[in-house]
């Protein structure tokens, strides 16, 4: 086995959370069966939602291309298992805005066939790099590490820049959640697989693969893969588990040293960054034509029976998967998508998973801290806050509404990982206010746009209307003057016509 | 005490002289304050400030001192942000208007195609010709109501976004 390596940049404040991952992480994953109905959203991505291409009473197959991308940023959807497409409707999704979204709902057959899949050459070293890319698209792959970015378009955008290095992200450093852990263990080969596609993709000669410290089998199973390989361009990198430091941004900067720049991306620095699952995920549709029909999900939290990590279809609702690992607990209180820190509270366990569900969370109580009391202006927050924004500040100019200094205190950087929250002695929910401080600065863009817009609509009108006012004066003018030109007599002629005319009539 | 009286009476001379220099060579722009209310105002040019327009009236809030009161589309939150930039003092509106964003639609199955609603729409987000069916620019409508009154079998309503 190759030893990790460890020498790393510096991340600026982040906190070392209880981990509670090992409920989790003490059985390998399990294989949630077919549902009897799945509920599959049409955006399950970030972007324009694809656009369905199947019809009510029409019979689909396991991996059947059931809604095409639609749009320049967009992913497909493909259908989970076989069955019936009974119902294009509104469902409860779990999202940030709004509670429903159009769904496309299978009956299942419970057959579970397979649509045929093309031969695929298992060599893709042949292909060109713009022809794999395509195929990406195609398999409805977008980022598992919860941005759900299309993984195509991330990909199409970063191979216009100088890049320097793959990074592949193994660090899950939110508490409960340990899918991508379990994974790392399980499907080591497709990961390392998927590594060595994305470099031939993106033209590229360094793949840092990247795990927390505190994931030691993880980091051996990959060790001992990627001896086997023995490809020299991946390197295995170990970092101290602290959150965020799985976030994008901050990982490039652990990993590299280099700060990705305000408002950029990390390709901005020559880095792109791919979450493991989403490795795994290219390997499954390049070498065996597998779209992203499924995916791992931890689910645990001290109100779900026997947690543990599942795979599952996606499409199956989040009932069937509890159900599945043994039915809520009587303790069972909140039921969270995601982790505890960036995950969304939902009312209802009809929601379906989706690409980006890597947790279902079912907690006892809520883990709110205490009545929200004034800030003391005591600095925590600027401490641990990761982006080095100083949140004290922030909050004061998102309760002014001070669109300006929001912006000048960098507010479009947050990452929203909740870090001030949980240090701030006085309660006060920071993240959420951002969360709706942002939103509200989106808003007041977007208003700006459309008045700006309405305001050129109206002056080209006037001016429009000016135009066509002078036109008819000059007209009149140029008749004014004909007639001057033509004499008295003659016009008592013409109009002595007209009049015979209309006698006649 | 004569060089005291002498020093600051230089010195008032001076202040003076900078005074009206400063007032003759360095007018307020007009057209830019105009231009700044503007601005502010949110662009539905639905004439409801009793003006033909936001331009109108952001000339007329600069020149002729109307009140800055009279959006009632902007809200109190314009109403704020013109107290803001002008310095004077925020007032209550003049007439409240229901919040969120409206845009007209057509009931299109009662159109006759009289293009009347055509002409009375000030950012041109009305389409139809002569006879046939109209329609609203859903993107475009500011909601300002001009074209309800005009259309002469009452098939335009107000819808809220919201």
């Amino acid at each position: 086995m190759s030893a990790p390596t460890y020498d790393l940049g510096k991340l600026h404040g982040g906190l070392r959370l209880p981990a509670q991952k090992s409920a989790a992480t003490a059985m390998p994953f399990q294989k949630v069966p077919v549902p009897s109905q799945l509920v599959l959203p049409i955006a399950q991505h970030v972007g324009d939602p694809s656009h369905p291409i199947v019809g009510i009473g029409e019979r689909v197959l396991k991996g059947q291309l059931i809604a095409e991308a639609d749009g320049t940023l967009s992913a497909p959807v493909h259908a989970s298992s076989s069955g019936k497409v009974i119902a294009i409707e509104p469902w409860p999704v779990s999202r940030r805005n709004g509670d429903n979204a159009p769904c496309i709902i299978i009956e299942c057959d419970g057959e579970d066939r397979h649509i045929e899949r093309a031969e695929v050459p298992p060599v893709y070293d042949s292909l060109p790099p713009d022809v794999l890319l395509t195929q990406i698209l195609q398999g409805g792959i977008v980022g598992l590490g919860g941005a759900v970015f299309p993984t195509a378009q991330k990909l199409m955008q970063a191979v216009t820049c100088e890049l320097n290095y793959l990074i592949l992200n193994g660090v899950e450093c939110e508490p409960y959640i340990s899918c991508d852990d379990v994974l790392m263990r399980e499907y080591t080969r497709e990961i390392v697989g998927g590594a060595q596609i994305l470099l031939h993709a993106l033209n590229l000669d360094i793949a840092y693969i990247v795990v927390e410290s505190d994931k030691p089998e993880a980091i051996h199973k990959l060790a001992d893969e990627m001896a086997e390989v023995g490809d020299e361009r991946l390197v295995l990198k170990q970092v101290p588990t602290i959150y965020p430091s799985g976030g994008e941004d901050q990982l490039v900067q652990l990993v590299t040293n280099l700060e990705v720049p305000s408002g950029g991306l990390p390709t901005d620095v020559g880095c792109l960054v791919q979450n493991v699952a989403t490795s795994a995920a290219i390997y499954e549709w390049v070498f065996k034509h597998e779209p992203l029909i499924s995916r791992m999900v931890t689910v645990t939290g001290d109100g779900v029976a026997q947690p543990m990590n599942v795979v599952a279809r996606l499409g199956t609702t989040v009932a069937d998967i509890i159900n599945f690992v043994g039915g809520y607990t009587d303790r069972a209180e909140q039921l969270i998508i995601g982790g505890p820190m960036t995950g969304k509270t939902v009312t209802t366990d009809r929601v379906p998973l989706v690409k980006a569900t890597n947790c279902i969370l079912v907690l006892s109580e809520d883990p709110a801290l205490g009545p929200e009391m004034p800030c003391i202006r005591c600095g925590e927050c600027a401490e641990v806050c990761p982006i080095q924004l100083l949140p004290q500040q922030l909050f004061w100019y998102a309760c002014a509404d001070d669109e300006a200094k929001i912006r000048s205190y960098g507010l479009t950087d947050c990452i929203e990982c909740g870090c001030c929250d949980l240090v701030c002695p006085s309660h006060i929910p920071l993240t959420f206010d951002f969360r709706m401080a942002k939103a509200r600065i989106r808003e007041m863009a977007d208003e700006k746009a459309r008045a700006e817009r309405a305001r050129l609509r109206f002056e080209a009108r006037n001016e429009r209307l000016q135009n066509e006012q002078d036109g008819r004066d000059d007209e009149l003018a140029q008749q004014k003057e004909t007639a001057k030109r033509a004499g008295a007599e003659t016009i008592a002629m013409i109009i002595k016509r007209s009049d015979k005319d209309r006698g006649k009539r | 005490m004569g060089t005291a009286i002498i020093t600051i009476a230089v010195i008032a001379l001076l202040a003076g002289l900078a005074l009206s220099f400063a007032n003759r060579s360095l007018p307020a722009n007009e057209s830019e304050i105009v231009e700044k209310i503007n601005d502010l105002l949110p662009q539905t040019q639905c004439g409801q400030c009793g003006y033909p327009g936001c331009r109108p009236y952001a000339a007329a809030i600069a020149d002729d001192g109307a009140g800055i009161n009279l959006c009632p589309p902007g809200g109190d939150e314009t109403v704020r942000r013109l107290a803001d930039l002008l310095g004077t003092a925020v007032i209550p509106l003049d007439k409240e208007l229901a919040p969120g964003r409206s845009v007209a639609i057509i009931d299109e199955s009662l159109c006759i195609g009289c293009t009347h609603c055509r002409g009375a729409c000030p950012v041109d987000a009305i389409v139809g010709a002569h006879q046939l069916m109209h329609t609203i620019i859903e993107s475009e409508c500011t909601g300002c109501e001009l074209c309800i009154a005009p259309c002469p079998v009452d098939c335009i309503s107000m819808r809220s976004l919201a």
